[in-house]
């Protein structure tokens, strides 16, 4: 074992990992968002829309679920350019988280909206709410909340699985890691900071999430 | 001049999916071992253990499974035990999978109602005997969907050994496309097999979903 520690590199080259992890908080929060944009509509399709949509989604659900990120990621950034869409490492990034948390938000979001108690719409339609009226207050909104802490902790997910961009090249916290690491040889001390700061990430995000979620959803419960 | 893509590079890409299966299945077994220690550990009457099987779930689940593969790879190689891909890659893999399996397993566990373990407590039965006879064989028969649930996870979670040079599907994948230049044919395939893998466990975890769902409806 006469191995000795060498921290040095590491916190020589820490404002690299700051940036890095900046990249990873923007990567997360605007894959968050995008793929938000994806799950509300295409859960809707996949509840109430026509037949040929609703195969179109699931379609899309079951090709994101059933492979793995890092092949969908190398899908975006080396064979799209055959096909003439060219993107940076870091926009294909964003484009391969969005589109993969977009399919299992999708799911999730669909979860929420069969549990919204039919007699809850068709009471809006008593009181004479429009379709989408009906959609944004009646569904969505008591939805979200009880898919609250799925949608989260796979945001965490998130997060954390975006760390496989780094193999793009892209400019993520693992990135940094690989650059600082080639530099000075100190592998183990550079993945065990980098690995520190990824779990300060998470929890940071979940307090995050925790306390959005209380601001949020604070009004009462309907009985 | 490119090689071309032809019948030769599709039998590579398809035939070292031997190899994600092997590794797959490695850490299946090395984490349902190590799933059933935390799973029991989590729910156990000693607090000591029931907080360090949570700071172990903590941990694997709150870090990026990449940074774990890395961490086992170096680590390894600083112990002088050598590298050897095999080693860390199965390791790593079997830490991730048992932190995974060892939560579901205790909301398994804990979804059994209380008051068999405390009937059976009532007739004489030891801890052991409670848990083999009458507590866990009722949670096994909640934890199939969610385990093969997770099976796919653990199938998907194999290609990232290809990072540290593990030649699995992915990177049979990758060392196809960097000899043909193919990328849109040999990233459409290794997806497609990756997909014929994974999606029959996904179909059949949904489907015993659907049977527990209505086995468990008064």
């Amino acid at each position: 074992m006469g191995y000795n520690f060498n921290f040095a590199p590491v916190f020589n080259n820490f404002d690299q990992l700051l940036y890095g992890a900046l990249i990873t908080i923007q990567l997360s929060f605007g894959a968050i968002l995008i793929g938000l944009l994806i799950a509300v509509p295409c859960a809707a399709a996949k509840t109430a829309g026509p037949k040929p949509l609703r195969w179109l989604v699931n379609l899309y659900i079951e090709v994101i679920r059933n492979t793995p990120f890092l092949i969908q990621i190398f899908f975006i950034y080396f064979s799209l350019p055959a096909l003439g869409v060219r993107f940076d490492p870091n926009t294909a990034a964003l484009v391969a988280l969005s589109v993969n948390v977009g399919a299992y938000a999708t799911e999730i979001v669909r979860a929420g909206i069969e549990s919204i108690n039919r007699g809850q719409i068709e009471a809006g339609k008593a009181l004479g709410l429009k379709g989408h009226q009906i959609f944004r207050y009646v569904v969505i909104k008591p939805a979200l909340r009880t898919i609250y802490p799925a949608l989260t902790s796979q945001f965490i997910y998130l997060m954390l699985n975006s760390s496989v961009v780094s193999a793009i090249s892209a400019t993520d916290l693992a990135a940094a890691g690989n650059n600082i690491q080639s530099a000075t040889f100190a592998a183990f001390e550079v993945y065990l900071v980098i690995t520190v700061i990824y779990f300060v990430l998470s929890l940071g995000f979940s307090g995050l999430f925790s306390a959005i979620g209380r601001k949020a959803f604070s009004y009462p419960l309907a009985r | 001049m490119f090689r071309s893509f032809g019948p030769n590079e599709v039998l590579y890409i398809v035939s070292a999916v031997q190899w994600t299966l092997l590794l797959s299945a490695i850490a299946f077994a090395g984490g349902a071992v190590g799933g059933m220690a935390i799973a029991l550990a989590r729910v156990s009457t000693t607090k000591p253990l029931r907080y360090a099987a949570l700071a172990f779930i903590r941990v694997f689940q709150g870090t990026p499974l990449l940074m774990q593969l890395f961490l086992v790879y170096f680590g390894l190689s600083i112990m002088g035990v050598g590298i050897n891909l095999w080693v860390a890659a199965a390791a790593a893999l079997t830490l991730h999978a048992s932190a995974y399996l060892g939560e579901i397993w205790r909301g398994c566990i804990e979804a059994v109602p209380s008051g068999q373990s405390e009937a059976s407590y009532a007739l004489g039965l030891k801890y052991r005997d409670r848990m083999r006879y009458v507590v866990l064989p009722q949670a096994a028969k909640i934890s199939v969907a969610p385990t093969v649930g997770f099976l796919v996870q653990l199938i998907k979670a194999t290609s990232l050994t290809s990072i540290i040079g593990f030649v699995e599907l992915t990177r049979a994948g990758q060392i196809i496309n960097n000899a043909t230049f193919q990328p849109l044919t040999v990233f459409s395939l290794v997806a497609a097999v990756y997909f014929i893998l994974c999606w029959p466990l996904s179909m059949w975890a949904r489907h015993l979903e659907g049977r527990f769902a209505v086995a468990t409806t008064r």
